[in-house]
């Protein structure tokens, strides 16, 4: 009995806070539309929340709600957000609050916080970091600038400030994205919140980083026993760090439950079909993505690659590609540094086939593409092409050979939504490339352009529109269709699908798959996202401080990698399944992109370069010079 | 720093030389001179003795030699007939029109310009900046659409056009009288305080027609420019710290949209003079403009010389000045950084 009673009590327990029947509504010139539609969920004290779903499901301005930091646009017309503060007991609506009110000014900063997406534009660039952490205390108490100063270096150092001094006087661009947000959460967390909302906090991070800001924000909750609303897209990271989740999607609940529920067995359709359309390391040799819209093409199937003379190497081979970049240190001073960006990559591209390249950025893999491309020039090694007249370097091409190669090798961008004019119609961006090389007449182009349009699954009604009204994964398949205009042989992808949802994602990735067979294409892919390059790629080539470290079949480098480098990058990819947990304590050791302070016999000195070693066949690990002089 | 101040000393005196190059000769390109046309005037009237001066001036300023060597001898590197005396030395010539030193004709007409056009940017500032804050945090709100049609009247109507208006108006309703920085009988008299006042009330009216076109043009970028950093991710941060909607507006995006206009003072020092002349001739104000434009439609050479020489050193300074407070307020230009 007095079990059951106290049972009762924890359960009956207020949380911290608590939605109700939530509605937001939009008014635009478009319309008006309903962004969250009566949502209700719990957040219990001291745990963590996670908010799912697609752009666009509502999620983002749940927590905009909570804050009310709405934009004009939006208004909360309906329902109740009750914020039960723990210090004082009493139960606030935070729906019936004026945005400008005190209590709400008290309420936000103060008793709840949030930390963004984009840890570079979400810190004024004019002001140190210290005078932008001080601030949120010195409006939530009243302590003066020094005693704030002195919080804000303590503060710096527990989220893991080297040198808080020197930190409190730095700006947000001296600093890397992962020490960036790690001030965003000493700013959120120096009034010591009790809920703590985090927007994508690691969306726009490596995976090493990412891994080291989810394990420092469960430190910090088991310290200060505050509640965590996560929001993200990623269910890896969800069943990483979440204890409860809710899905949404359109503005309402589909699901909610424990992690364990939401995992072991998710039952509504939405959630089944997201947890599919994630590429994950287990999977099946051909197993396929499922997107949550599949799209369908008419022609692709049909399609067939022109008949052209097959090269019987590589088509695209690197080797011993060098760049290095000069950096002018300031303004005011004429001292230059010299920056190896790449240092002897050795690539080879058979036809037919994908080979990834996956570092963290910075790694030099862009840097990389761009001089296959011939838009660099490398300061030494040469790229080979190979139309089936044997191979030739790109960078001596001139004229007709010249214009051939740019038309054998197409690129695709990240960003579908600045690599698109958005001044021309679909029409004038998929014939432009037929223009400029002067193929075909208008009606032989208006043919080629709609079977290009359908090849990617998208209506040719879409022809006269401007690339505004595409979603981004619509945008990223006209970016698509665009590249394969010319009939190109190679593709090269850069980051193609990171900027995109899950659900789009998988949607782009099957495409790219299907176009590769149906084509013959070869691609060359650039991600940071290896459980992405190891769906879609038959080769990979691992980078760190322009370095290629190791390059092997992807089923064995998966299987048995042997880099120190590519086995930390492996263990931070948080896995959407809840039996293979990250090993937060193996990553915070941390230092795996530091050539001279890997282990032997991977050491590279600094103004080495190390030699690639065959382990076992097409399977190469660089090792430091030392070895190799013994292996000699 | 002190390496760049160097390098940037030396650009600004080789920039400058080559201005003074292009003015002299363009000032030169038409055929003849002032005193020679004045000669030629005075033949036909038969009067020699203003003849024996008029020559006489010609040998002092040497207007008989080629016109590479009176440019040397204008910017003082070559000796003329009194010896080193040009620019350099601060002898900046002589005007034939007024018959006096170049110092005495422009001396108290660049005063009071740069204050006319001071008054001007500080009445822009004034105006501009708190509305163009009101009809960007209220974008397509009753104010702001008023704001913007009154900032396009401001730009359509000619500023002479509103300043004969004005001008009309003040002295039916006010008594103001027409015309001049100061009351016709201060003229030539020493500064004293009654002056000063007459000064004081001269000045609104050309204050305000000069700088309306300009706080129209002002309200429009800033507007434009607040609205971009408005939308910025650092803002909403901030107001999710709790700070009051005005504070982070004023630290935080409000300052970020200061750079353009910090990066236009170099264009704004040498507007200071040469931008008013219209509305200077129609209030007959005594500043630079009106002179500029008789020196080179009766091809005074050395006064016309002086003022586009005073011009140019504006607007390099300017520039500097700019540079210098763009890197002292923005890091990221200080430090080299902004990746």
């Amino acid at each position: 009995m007095r079990y059951a009673h106290k049972f009762l009590e924890e359960h009956m327990e207020a949380p911290l806070l608590s939605v109700r029947q939530l509605t937001v509504d939009f008014n635009t010139d478009a319309g008006n539309f309903r962004a969250v539609d009566g949502l209700t969920f719990d957040i219990p004290k001291g745990k963590t929340v996670a908010l799912v779903g697609e752009s666009g499901s509502g999620k983002s301005v749940t927590a905009q709600a909570i804050l009310q930091i709405l934009s004009k646009k939006a208004r909360i017309t309906g329902g109740s957000i009750v914020f039960n503060d723990p210090a004082n007991g009493a139960a606030i609506d935070i729906a019936a609050l004026q945005p400008e009110s005190d209590a709400m000014h008290a309420l936000r900063g103060g008793r709840i916080a949030m930390i963004f997406q984009e840890p570079m534009t979400s810190l004024s660039p004019l002001h140190t970091i210290g005078n932008q952490i001080s601030e949120a205390l010195m409006i939530h108490s009243d302590v003066d600038q020094a005693a704030a100063n002195q919080r804000t270096m303590e503060v710096l150092a527990r989220v893991g400030f080297p040198d808080p001094k020197r930190a409190l006087k730095s700006y947000p661009f001296e600093l890397s994205g992962g020490l960036r947000q790690r001030a965003m959460i000493a700013m959120a967390l120096i009034t010591r919140p009790v809920l703590l909302i985090a927007d994508e906090p690691t969306t726009a991070l490596d995976v090493t980083t990412q891994a080291q800001i989810l394990d420092l924000i469960k430190e910090l909750q088991g310290e200060t026993g505050m509640s965590v609303l996560l929001i993200t897209h990623d269910l890896g990271v969800v069943a990483n760090v979440a204890d409860e989740v809710v899905v949404m999607y359109r503005g309402r609940v589909m699901e909610a439950g424990s992690r364990e529920n939401i995992f072991r067995n998710a039952q509504h359709p939405y959630l089944q079909a997201l947890m599919r359309a994630v590429p994950r390391f287990a999977m099946a040799e051909n197993e396929r993505l499922t997107p949550i819209r599949e799209v369908t093409s008419a022609t692709l199937t049909s399609a067939a690659a022109p008949e052209r003379i097959q090269p019987k190497g590589p088509i695209l081979k690197a080797e011993h590609l060098t760049k290095c970049f000069t950096l002018r240190s300031g303004w005011f001073s004429g001292n230059t540094q010299e920056i190896r960006a790449v240092s002897e990559v050795d690539l080879s591209l058979p036809i037919g086939k994908t080979l990834g390249l996956v570092g963290e950025s910075g790694c030099g893999k862009t840097t990389v593409s761009k001089m296959i491309m011939r838009a660099l020039t490398p300061n030494s090694g040469r790229v080979l092409f190979d139309d089936g007249t044997g191979p030739k370097d790109v960078h001596k091409l001139e004229g007709d050979a010249l214009t051939t190669y740019r038309r054998s090798v197409q690129f695709i961008f990240q960003d579908p939504f600045s690599s698109l004019n958005p001044r021309m119609t679909v029409y004038e961006l998929l014939t432009e490339p037929l223009r400029i090389y002067n193929i075909g007449t208008s009606d032989e182009r208006y043919a080629r352009v709609k079977q290009l349009l359908d090849m990617v699954g998208l209506d040719h009604r879409a022809l006269r529109r401007y690339p505004h009204s595409f979603s981004g994964g619509q945008r990223q398949r006209l970016g698509i269709a665009r590249a394969l205009a010319l009939e190109p042989r190679v593709l090269l992808c850069d980051e193609p699908v990171s900027a995109l949802d899950v659900s789009v994602q998988a949607q782009v990735l099957n495409l790219l798959k299907d176009l590769q067979s149906a084509l013959g294409l070869s691609y060359l892919f650039v991600s940071h996202n290896l459980a992405v390059v190891d769906y879609i790629a038959d080769t990979i080539a691992v980078m760190c401080r322009g370095y290629i470290v190791e390059e092997a079949p992807k089923s064995s480098l998966f299987r048995n990698p042997v880099h120190p480098y590519t086995q930390a990058l492996l263990a931070a990819v948080p896995d959407p399944d809840i039996d293979r947990p990250l090993d937060f304590a193996k990553l915070r050791s941390g230092r795996f992109s530091q050539p001279s302070e890997w282990p032997e016999p991977f050491r590279i000195a600094p103004g080495e370069f190390g030699v690639m070693k065959e382990i076992e066949p097409g399977h190469k690990v660089r090792v430091g010079h030392l070895t190799a002089r013994e292996a000699a | 720093m002190i390496r760049f101040l160097l390098r940037r000393f030396v650009t600004m005196a080789v920039t400058l030389l080559i201005i003074s190059a292009l003015v002299f000769f363009i000032i030169k390109l038409p055929p003849g001179d002032f005193l020679s046309n004045q000669i030629a005037e005075l033949r036909a009237q038969g009067e020699s003795a203003s003849i024996a001066k008029a020559e006489f001036l010609i040998k002092q300023y040497g207007l008989d030699k080629p016109a590479w060597q009176q440019y040397l001898v204008w910017i003082g590197v070559m000796p003329g007939p009194n010896g080193f005396s040009g620019l350099l030395q601060g002898d900046w010539g002589w005007s034939f029109e007024y018959d006096k030193p170049v110092v005495d004709v422009i001396g108290d007409a660049l005063w009071l310009t740069l204050l006319v056009n001071l008054a001007v940017v500080i009445f822009i500032h004034v105006v501009s900046i708190p509305i163009a804050i009101y009809s960007a945090t209220r974008q397509y709100s009753v104010g702001d659409y008023l704001a913007t049609f009154i900032g396009y009247i401001g730009l359509a109507t000619p500023s002479f056009l509103l300043a004969l208006i004005m001008l009309y108006y003040m002295n039916r309703w006010f008594g103001i009288s027409i015309g001049g920085l100061y009351d016709a009988q201060y003229a030539g008299e020493p500064w004293t305080w009654a002056k000063t006042q007459s000064l004081l009330s001269h000045l609104v009216v050309p204050t305000v027609v000069i700088g309306l076109g300009g706080t129209a043009a002002m309200i429009r970028r800033m507007r434009a420019n607040l609205l971009d950093e408005l939308g910025k991710q650092y803002y909403v941060t901030a107001k999710a710290k709790g700070l009051d909607p005005t504070r982070a507006l004023l630290k935080y995006p409000f300052r970020m949209s200061l750079n353009p206009f910090i990066a236009d003072i170099g264009n704004l020092l040498p507007h200071l003079v040469s931008g008013s002349v219209l509305v200077s001739l129609v209030l007959s104000l005594p500043t630079v403009g009106p002179i500029l434009l008789s020196a080179l439609k009766s091809q005074d050479q050395f006064l016309a010389g002086f003022i586009l020489m005073f011009v140019a050193l504006l607007t390099v300074v300017g520039m500097l000045i700019s540079d210098l407070l763009l890197a002292w307020l923005d890091p990221r230009i200080r430090m080299g950084g902004g990746r």
